[in-house]
C-alpha cells in the first residue's frame, strides 16, 4: 500500500504507446491502414492520434491473451486501484466480463442462483455453458414498478434447496440503483462453498467515491464485472473483470475462449488512463456527481408529478442500499410511461437519456455533466408535464412475472423450434429472448413457459414504443417456440 | 502601436477594430470578459472574444429589443430580463414610468460589475430601484415562475456558450408559462446571413413557433454584429406586433430615441424574401 498514489500515476500501456510513437517504427504488420496512412477518410474522421495508436500486439506493447509486460503491469495497477487480487482488461464489453466469470465457475449442468432481473449477458452465458439457473424472486416496489434486489432470506432458501449450486450472481447495483445486502450474501454463499459473482456494470464508482454502496471486492465477492465505460470514463466496450481468491490462470483460459486475439489498444489505453484518473481523483469526481444528482433530484421532485427516488426506498432487505448517483425518475403520476417521456425528451427537446421503461426514466449523470445541462433536463421535464400530462388510469404497472423455467437455457436454445404468432404462443415454451433494450432485462428467456401475462406485457411495451429485441422476428409479431 | 481586436464572423471573414487600449480583462466561472477602448466605436465589451456591444452602436440593439414590445403592450408593469448584464436593456426600460419592477437575471455577476465600472453609458440605469438582480441560470429562474410577467426580454449571447440553454424549446416553453395571458416575449434572434448564424436563427424560430400562438421576426442594422443584419423575435399570446401597435399612445409618452420610431416599427417586420423563406421552412 506504500505510495499507492505514486504508483497509480503510471499508465503503462499509454506510456508504451507514447514510446512506440517516438521510435518511428516502420510497420510491416497489421492493421493494414498503417497508422491511418492507408485510409485518409477514416483518419480525417477519427483523428491521427487515434489511428496512430490503433496498432497490433507486439513485443513493446505486450499481448492481451498472455500478458507479461505492460498489460500485466496495467492489470496489476488496476487490481490495486479496485482492491482486487487481480484485474483483467476486457475489450468485449462488460458482457464478456459477465460471461467469463460465469463460465469460470459453471460447467454444463451446474446450477447458479441469480435474480431474474439480470442483464441478458448473464443468461447468454448460461446458453454458452449449459449451466442451469435457479431464479430468486427480486421483490417489486409496487409504487415504482421496478424490480429490486434479493432478500438474504430468499437467497438462503435457494441455497438450502440447491446445496450443489456453484455460485450466486448479484446485481450491484441494478440499473435503477438498488443494492442487495452484499456482505451478508457473501458470507452465506461462502459457508455453502458457493462463489459470489457481482455484475457491477453500473457500480464502477462504488470503488472510488465516498458515501456510496459497498463494492463487491470490498464485500469479499469472488468476481466482479465492472463497466469502466459507464461511470468510469473509458471508451465504450472496455471493461474490467476483477477477481478475489480464485485461480486466475484458469480465468485467463476462459477469457481466451471468448475474447478476441486482436485486443484494441484504443480500448486498453482508455482503461489504463481512466483507471489512473479514478485512482487519483475518484473521490472529488464522484462527490461532484453526487452533488449534481442530488440537486437534479430535488428540482425534479419540486416540479410535482415526477418522483425522483433515493435512499428513502431502502427497506433493509430487498433494497439494502441505494446508489444516489443514479437519477431514476418515476413518471406514473403524470400519466406517461417512462418510454414516452424518454421519446419526448429526445424528439422535442434534443435531450438523450439512458432509458425509459414502462414507469421510469433514468438519466445518467457523470463527471462530464454540468449544471447547465441539468437545468435543461429539469426544464424539459417541467414542460413535458405542462404540455403532455395525462390521466394515469389504464397504465400498466410492471409486475414481477415469476418465470417458469421448463428447460435449461442451452437445451432450449438448441432445441428444434418453430415460429408462431404472439397470440398463439400462450402456454408454449419459448426458444429465444424477448426484452426491451435498454434496459436489456429479459421478459422471456429461452426455456421459459409463455403465459398470458407475458404476452400482455409484450403487447403493452410495444404499444408504448419500447424497442423490443431478442426474437428472430424483428417485429416481434412471432416467437420461436420449442417443438 | 498597431493593436487590433478581431472576431471571425465566419472561418473566412474577419472583422477588426483598431484598439486604443484594453480597459479590463477578467475570467469568470463562465467566460472570459474583456473591455476595450477604440477610436471608431468607443468602448466595447467582448465575452470569450465575441463582440457583445460597442458604445457607438448599442443604442440600435437596445432600443429595438425594448421599444418594439413596449409600443404594442400599453400597460407593461412587470418585466423579466434574461442576460443583459451590460445594463442596456434596463436603461431603455427604466424610461417607462408604468413599469413597476424589473427582474434582471444574469448568470455572471462579474459581467455586471465590469460594465458598471467601465461602460457607464450603457450601465447607467442599473442602480434604478425598480431592478432586482438574480445571479443565476435563466432557464432555472424562469421555470419557477408562472403567470407573472407582462414582458420577458431574452438578451442572450450566442447559442454556443453560457447562452446555450436560452435557445431551447424547454426555455421558450417555460417563458410562455411565466408570462401572463397577454404577455410578450422578445428575444435576440441571431442573423440570417452567414450559414452558421442562420442555422441558429432557424432553430430558435422553430422552437418559439412551437411554443407561442403569435410569433414574428423583425430586423435591425447593427454594424458590429456579423453581417450587420440582425434579427429579433416577437412572440406573444394575444398581441399582434403590427396590428397591435399603439402608435399614438407610445408617442404620447415622449420617450426620446435615436433609432426607434413607430413608422420604423412596422417596417422592421417587413423582411427580405430569403429570410421569409427561411422562417417559413421551419414553421409548422
Amino acid at each position: 500500500m506504500r505510495d499507492l498514489k505514486g504508483r497509480q500515476k503510471r499508465a503503462p500501456i499509454k506510456e508504451a504507446l507514447d514510446e512506440l510513437k517516438s521510435m518511428r517504427v516502420v510497420p510491416f504488420d497489421v492493421p493494414g491502414h498503417k497508422r491511418g496512412r492507408g485510409n485518409k477518410e477514416l483518419t480525417k474522421f477519427l483523428g491521427e492520434q487515434a489511428m496512430g495508436i490503433d496498432v497490433n500486439s507486439m513485443k513493446p506493447l505486450d499481448n492481451l491473451c498472455h500478458p507479461s509486460s505492460v498489460i500485466k503491469e496495467a492489470e496489476i495497477l488496476a487490481a490495486e486501484a479496485f482492491g482486487a487480487k487481480y484485474a483483467f482488461f476486457m475489450v468485449g464489453g462488460t458482457t464478456s466480463s459477465v460471461q467469463a466469470m460465469i463460465m469460470s465457475v459453471c460447467k454444463r449442468g451446474d446450477k447458479i442462483i441469480l435474480p431474474r432481473n439480470v442483464h441478458r449477458s448473464a443468461i447468454n452465458a448460461l446458453i454458452l455453458t449449459g449451466a442451469e439457473p435457479v431464479y430468486v424472486n427480486p421483490e417489486t416496489n409496487e409504487r415504482l414498478g421496478i424490480s429490486l434486489g434479493m432478500r438474504l432470506s430468499e437467497i438462503e432458501k435457494a441455497v438450502k434447496a440447491n446445496p450443489g449450486a456453484k455460485a450466486v450472481l448479484i446485481n450491484n447495483p441494478t440499473y435503477y440503483g438498488v443494492c442487495s445486502y452484499l456482505p451478508g450474501i457473501v458470507s452465506l454463499a461462502h459457508k455453502y462453498n458457493m462463489k459470489v459473482l457481482a455484475d457491477e456494470a453500473h457500480g464502477t464508482h462504488f470503488y472510488f467515491g465516498d458515501n456510496l454502496p459497498t463494492p463487491a471486492m470490498r464485500a469479499g465477492a469472488d468476481f466482479a464485472s465492472v463497466s469502466m465505460h459507464k461511470s468510469g470514463g473509458s471508451l465504450t466496450q472496455s471493461s474490467f473483470l476483477l477477481v478475489g481468491d480464485v485461480n486466475k490462470d484458469y480465468v485467463r483460459q476462459i477469457i481466451n475462449l471468448i475474447q478476441t486475439t486482436s485486443g484494441s489498444y484504443l480500448l486498453m489505453s482508455s482503461l489504463d488512463i481512466s483507471r489512473k484518473k479514478l485512482a487519483l481523483e475518484g473521490k472529488p469526481i464522484f462527490e461532484k456527481v453526487l452533488e449534481m444528482t442530488e440537486y437534479a433530484r430535488e428540482e425534479i421532485n419540486s416540479i410535482g408529478g415526477y418522483y425522483a427516488y433515493s435512499k428513502e426506498i431502502i427497506n433493509g432487505s430487498s433494497v439494502f442500499d441505494f446508489d444516489r448517483t443514479k437519477l431514476s425518475v418515476n413518471t406514473f403520476d403524470i400519466g406517461l410511461a417512462g418510454i414516452e417521456v424518454y421519446d419526448l425528451l429526445r424528439d422535442e427537446y434534443d435531450i438523450q437519456i439512458e432509458f425509459g421503461d414502462l414507469g421510469n426514466i433514468l438519466a445518467y449523470i457523470s463527471i462530464g455533466d454540468s449544471y447547465k445541462g441539468i437545468e435543461r433536463l429539469v426544464g424539459a421535464l417541467s414542460e413535458i408535464k405542462r404540455i403532455y400530462q395525462k390521466d394515469k388510469s389504464g397504465m400498466l404497472r410492471h409486475e414481477y412475472i415469476s418465470p417458469k423455467v421448463e428447460l435449461p437455457p442451452q437445451d432450449a436454445f438448441y432445441s428444434n423450434k418453430e415460429q408462431v404468432s404472439l397470440e398463439k404462443a400462450t402456454g408454449l415454451i419459448c426458444g429465444e429472448f424477448v426484452m426491451c433494450y435498454p434496459p436489456g432485462i429479459p421478459i422471456l428467456a429461452p426455456g421459459e413457459r409463455i403465459t398470458k401475462d407475458i404476452i400482455e406485457y409484450i403487447e403493452y411495451s410495444k404499444a408504448k414504443g419500447c424497442l423490443l429485441t431478442g426474437p428472430e422476428d424483428e417485429q416481434v409479431e412471432k416467437l420461436n417456440i420449442i417443438v | 502601436m498597431d493593436l487590433w481586436y478581431s472576431e471571425k464572423h465566419t472561418p473566412y471573414v474577419l472583422f477588426s477594430i483598431k484598439v486604443d487600449k484594453q480597459l479590463y480583462t477578467g475570467k469568470s466561472e463562465f467566460q472570459r470578459i474583456d473591455i476595450f477602448e477604440s477610436k471608431e466605436f468607443g468602448r466595447f465589451l467582448t465575452l470569450d472574444g465575441y463582440m457583445m456591444l460597442t458604445e457607438r452602436d448599442e443604442f440600435i440593439y437596445h432600443e429595438m429589443i425594448v421599444h418594439v414590445p413596449m409600443a404594442v403592450h400599453p400597460s407593461v408593469k412587470k418585466v423579466l430580463v434574461i442576460g443583459a448584464g451590460d445594463g442596456g436593456v434596463a436603461r431603455e426600460l427604466t424610461k417607462y414610468k408604468q413599469i413597476k419592477s424589473i427582474d434582471l437575471v444574469e448568470i455572471d455577476k462579474q459581467v455586471i460589475d465590469a460594465c458598471k465600472k467601465y461602460l457607464p453609458k450603457t450601465a447607467s440605469a442599473l442602480d434604478d430601484k425598480r431592478i432586482d438582480f438574480y445571479y443565476q441560470d435563466g432557464l432555472k429562474f424562469v421555470r419557477k415562475h408562472k403567470n407573472e410577467y407582462d414582458l420577458i426580454i431574452v438578451d442572450s449571447t450566442d447559442p454556443f456558450g453560457p447562452g446555450e440553454g436560452l435557445f431551447t424549446k424547454e426555455f421558450y416553453g417555460n417563458c410562455y408559462n411565466a408570462l401572463k395571458d397577454d404577455g410578450i416575449m422578445v428575444n435576440q434572434h441571431e442573423s440570417p446571413f452567414y450559414a452558421e448564424d442562420a442555422i441558429a436563427m432557424k432553430r430558435a424560430h422553430k422552437r418559439i413557433a412551437q411554443s407561442f400562438p403569435i410569433c414574428r421576426v423583425y430586423q435591425a442594422h447593427i454594424p458590429t454584429y456579423p453581417s450587420g443584419h440582425w434579427l429579433f423575435g416577437f412572440a406573444s399570446k394575444q398581441y399582434h406586433p403590427i396590428k397591435g401597435l399603439a402608435a399614438s399612445e407610445w408617442r404620447a409618452l415622449g420617450i426620446k430615441t435615436d433609432y426607434y420610431n413607430t413608422k420604423l416599427h412596422a417596417g422592421a417586420f417587413a423582411l427580405p424574401n430569403y429570410v421569409q423563406e427561411m422562417l417559413k421552412e421551419v414553421e409548422e
